[in-house]
Parts: C-alpha cells; structure tokens; sequence
C-alpha cells in the first residue's frame, strides 16, 4: 500500500471498545495508509484499548452521547451503530469509514451510507485508492473463485473488510489518545432488546472469525472433536467444524458461506468433504490442508496439500510431531 | 396477515459462475431460487400456519422478486412450496443496481402492494448466495420506516408483536418489535418443506405479476447502473491451484502432513 496522497480522514469503527480485536488492528493498518485515522465507539474504551489505539497511530476516539432509547443493550443495534458512523462522518468530514465484516457491522456500514448517501463495499479484502483519489476495494467473490475491484463514486466511501486482508503493523511512533463525546439522535423503529448475552471467548484460543490458523472437523470426525482440537492447540489455531456437524450438534460454529467466512494463512479440513456451502466460507485462505478417507472428497480439488486416511489416527500424529518440533 | 416474502434467482452454487463485461452472469439453465430464500419462505408459511382458522384463511403470501425473466424461476418455486401470489419488477433501468437501487425497488414494490391492504411481514432468508451481503434486508427496514429483526434462529409472531432469537458473532439475543417489521431469517431456523404434487401441478399454471420501474414510479436515477454509487471495474478468475500433494496414509500420513507444515514455515 502506498503512502496517503489525498489528506483524508478515516474513521474506524471499534465495537465494542473493550477490548481491540485483530479484525480492528487491520482495519486501523488499512486506514492509516489511506489517511488520518480517528476511532468512533458506542462506549468508553478501556485502559487497554486505549494503549492499543494509540500504538497504531489513533490520536481521538469520538464516543456517542446516545438517546435514552438506545442506550444500554440497544447501543449494539446496527441501526444505532449506523446513526453514530453517519453522525461521526458529519463531525469530522471524514471521507472513508472502515468497519469489520461481522454481519451486525455490515448492517450497520450499510445503513450507515443510506443516511449519508455514500457507497457502500461490504466483504472487501482490500482498499486502496486510484489516481483520482477514489476509494477502490477489492473484493474474492463466488466461493474465493474470482476477484473483483469496485470504484466507490460517491465523496464519502463506507467500506467493510474482512478479517486477514492484511497484517496489523503499529504506527511508526506511537501516539496519546484522546477521548471526546459527541451527541448522536437516533430515530427510526428500533427493535427491543429483550435479553442479550454476549459470547463467551476462550481467552486460550484465537476466534475463528480472525485465527491465522483454522482447523474444522466435519462428518468424518463421526462427532469426535478431540483429534481436531489436540492439532489446533499444538498449531495454536481456531477450531471450526462444517454445517452437516453443527447440525449434528458436535460443535458450535461452523465455517461456511452462510456461518463464520474465514481467510486464514492455513486451513485445515479433516473429515470435511468439501461441499459448496463450505468451500465458500474457507476458499480464500492461503494453504488448504485436508485429511479425509474418501479419495474422491471435492475439498482435494481446492487442496496444496492432502492426506487420505483416517484422521483419529493421522491428526493425533501430526500433532505430536508439531509439538516436538515447537520445543526445539 | 399479509407477508412479502423477498426472493431472489441466482447462479447455481454447484455450476461454473462466472462475470462477463463487470456482471454476473445470469444464465436461466444454471439459474435456481436461492437456496437460503427457501428457509425464508418456510418461516413465512409456518407463521400463516400457526394462526387461528379465520385469519389463515384471510391471509396472503407473496413472492416478490426483483429480476429479469429469468427470474421467474424463484417465482415459480415458491409457488411449488406454497405461497399465493407473486410479482416480478422486471426493468432494464434496474440492471446493474446496487444495493440501494435494489431496497429502493424492493420497497416500492412492497407499497405497492400495501394498495390491497397493509404488508404486516416482510420476510427474507440471510442473504443471497451470489452477493452475500446481507444488507438489503436492514436498508428495506429502514426504507419502510419499519423495525429489522434480522438473522434469527427462532422466531415467533403472536398477538402482533414478532419476537426473535439470534445469533450474532457477538452475543446471543432475544429482539423483539410490534409489527409491521423486515424479519430475515437465519439458514438453522427451520428445514424447508418438499413441494407436494398438488403444489406442483397448481404451480405451473399459476400467473406472475410483472411490474416496470414506471408502475412504481422509481426515480430512474436512483437506480440501476446510473444511480449506482459503487461500480465494478474488474472481475477476474482466479488462478487454478497447482496440482494437489495427495499422501495415502500407510502409518506415516499424520508425520507427512506435520512435514508439510514445517517445511512451509506454517507452524
């Protein structure tokens, strides 16, 4: 990426502010060659995203002051979010918002750009700009098959990324970060929020969403996770699984075109046969490995690297070996 | 209860899909309902299902899609799991629509439909598999001046109030509005009917609506590859993967595959 030419300011959503994910480190290092970056937030950010901001270069925070009815549980609701992005847009002039890939931020980035009559770039693996200084995103489309490029035409460009689009890289010198309320006014039907409960994170695992490493279990795995999950804790990695397992009820999240999209440096499949649904949500990554004891499993055809046999027997072994090598 | 439910006609995820000139290119012989419309259309059938006898028989479903004739396709299916009438908006000044072309056909189309009666429910599947992005049904809700209940994993209608229960990748939550709302429903929410016979043979010979941008009175510059505010300039396949490295495991499969990640500096 080259260095900004237009003097710009970028606005990065952080929500929630209590902690910055690495999802949000990409966004800032994206937005810092684009131009000036500024943090918007529905809530006081802590010590520690506070410290994390200013290491990439964030001199202000512009945190909402909302309306009664959308304070508390109701601050995440993407359309409260949206009238906070819109609003922090008219505050500061800024020219570009960047936002995660989570489907509360999309609606939001989206909803966001009606109210400021802005284009809008949802899924983006990078963003950049062209010799006019237009906002141009490149987005892997049709299961990771193809690459497409977007103009934004409008004066302000709101733009959501995928997590791994790039690697978080800290400002040259970091910087004190400032942080400032602005009122925003919310109108529209919002719905209640009767009940929410965040998701609990496994603080010892990356989440699927951001890992630089995947490993997913599917059908083969016959609703036995412990393979897959001895080879992610000796690579480090998330642990993801296919819909057929999900609905099975072996696992949580699965990784698939409609459940969690990833891009990782390295995917690992065993027992995951390759459907469309789930190539579409793991295409992209960097080096596909699959382990599967059909031969003829589609997910060899999208594969660098692949091992036919049975995965209660080779993950176990790979992950032993992996182990030893990391002691060295 | 009067339900628009929002359908779309897309390439086959299983066919070789492909742009042409910056477009997708929309091919009828590997053209299908998207998939996670049908979940979508079950969610709207069950809810008429589940009212008392009166007003069941007093409602209506409808299939709405924004397409060229090609998309006819959905209409039809839809009509083979069930629903009772459908319209296609169907104008050359809408190819190339963004996001906001498309809500605003979208929701002129569902006030137009409101000339019969009010539209209680507008339902959606999550997304749409050629695009995914899983905004329209937040933009229509916004259009409409209407509550959005997006992505929901269960959901009920009862005394004119719709609540939901979704997952997002933050936090699992209970949402709630009066209706009329946009409600989307998640791919895990319920498993789509088969079309019976019956459904079937009615489906054939049942008449899709057309409407033009001009029996919507849709501002022709708002819309379309003209008012779009975003433009695709490119569109390239990727290159082909090399040729795979495929190990039959003889005991030492697990030891190949930890040699492979090493050598490639991925551990």
């Amino acid at each position: 990426m080259s260095a900004p030419t237009h003097n710009r300011t970028v606005l990065v959503l952080l929500d929630p502010a209590t902690e910055v994910r690495s999802s949000v480190l990409e966004l800032l290092t994206v937005a810092r060659s684009l131009g000036r970056v500024e943090a918007v937030t529905l809530e006081a950010p802590t010590v520690e995203a506070l410290a994390q901001l200013g290491a990439y270069g964030v001199e202000t925070v512009h945190q909402a002051e909302l309306p009664p009815s959308a304070q508390g549980q109701a601050r995440h609701l993407p359309a409260v979010v949206a009238a906070t992005l819109a609003a922090a847009v008219r505050l500061t002039d800024a020219d570009v918002v960047l936002a995660p890939s989570s489907f509360a931020a999309k609606e939001a980035a989206a909803l966001a750009a009606r109210e400021l009559g802005a284009g809008v770039v949802i899924d983006a693996a990078s963003v950049s700009q062209d010799d006019e200084g237009r906002v141009v995103a490149g987005k892997r489309v049709f299961a990771g098959s193809w690459d497409t490029t977007s103009v934004v035409r409008t004066a302000v460009a709101v733009v959501t990324v995928r997590a791994n689009s790039v690697v978080p890289q800290p400002a040259d010198t970091a910087v004190s970060t400032d942080v400032e309320g602005f009122a925003v006014a919310v109108d529209g039907a919002l719905p209640t929020v009767v009940e929410r409960t965040p998701t609990e994170r496994d603080a010892a695992r990356p989440t699927l969403e951001e890992a630089a490493v995947v490993v997913a279990g599917g059908r083969g795995t016959g609703g036995d996770f412990g393979p897959v999950t001895e080879l992610a804790d000796a690579l480090g990695a998330a642990v993801g699984a296919s819909r057929d397992a999900v609905f099975e009820g072996w696992f949580d999240r699965y990784v698939g075109q409609t459940g969690v999209t990833v891009a990782p440096r390295l995917y690992i499949g065993a027992g995951i046969s390759g459907a469309p649904h789930h190539r579409g949500g793991m295409q992209a990554s960097q080096v596909v490995v699959a382990v599967n004891n059909d031969p003829e499993a589609p997910i060899f055809e999208i594969c660098d690297f692949a091992v036919v046999g049975d995965l209660a027997e080779v993950l176990p072994q790979a992950a032993e070996i992996i182990r030893a090598h990391k002691e060295q | 209860m009067r339900i628009a439910v929002l359908v779309k006609y897309v390439p086959d995820i299983n066919a070789e899909r492909r742009f042409e000139d910056c477009r997708v290119v929309r091919d009828p012989a590997e053209g299908t309902l998207n998939e996670l419309d049908e979940n979508a259309l079950e969610a709207a059938l069950r809810i008429v299902e589940a009212l008392p006898d009166d007003e069941r028989e007093a409602s209506e479903v409808v299939a709405l899609t924004v397409a060229p004739p090609e998309g006819d396709i959905a209409v039809r299916k839809s009509f083979q799991m069930g629903v009772d009438r459908g319209v296609r908006v169907s104008d050359d000044a809408l190819a190339g629509s963004d996001y906001f072309g498309t809500t605003a056909a979208l929701a002129a189309a569902v006030r137009r439909l409101e000339a019969d009666g009010p539209v209680d429910l507008v339902v959606t599947g999550m997304a749409a598999l050629d695009g995914l992005g899983s905004v329209v049904p937040a933009l229509l809700a916004a259009e409409l001046g209407r509550p959005a209940l997006t992505f929901a994993k269960k959901v009920a209608v009862e005394g004119g109030t719709l609540e939901i229960t979704r997952e997002t990748d933050e936090a699992t939550e209970t949402l709630s509005a009066p209706l009329p709302a946009v409600l989307s429903v998640a791919d895990t929410a319920n498993t789509p009917r088969f079309p019976n016979f019956k459904l079937i043979m009615a489906a054939r010979t049942k008449q899709i609506e057309t409407w033009s941008a001009a029996d919507l009175d849709l501002d022709l510059a708002a819309v379309g590859a003209a008012g779009a505010r975003t433009e695709t300039t490119q569109a390239a396949p990727r290159p082909e993967k090399p040729e795979v490295e495929l190990v039959q495991d003889k005991g030492s499969g697990g030891q190949a595959l930890a040699e492979f990640l090493i050598r490639n500096d991925l551990v």
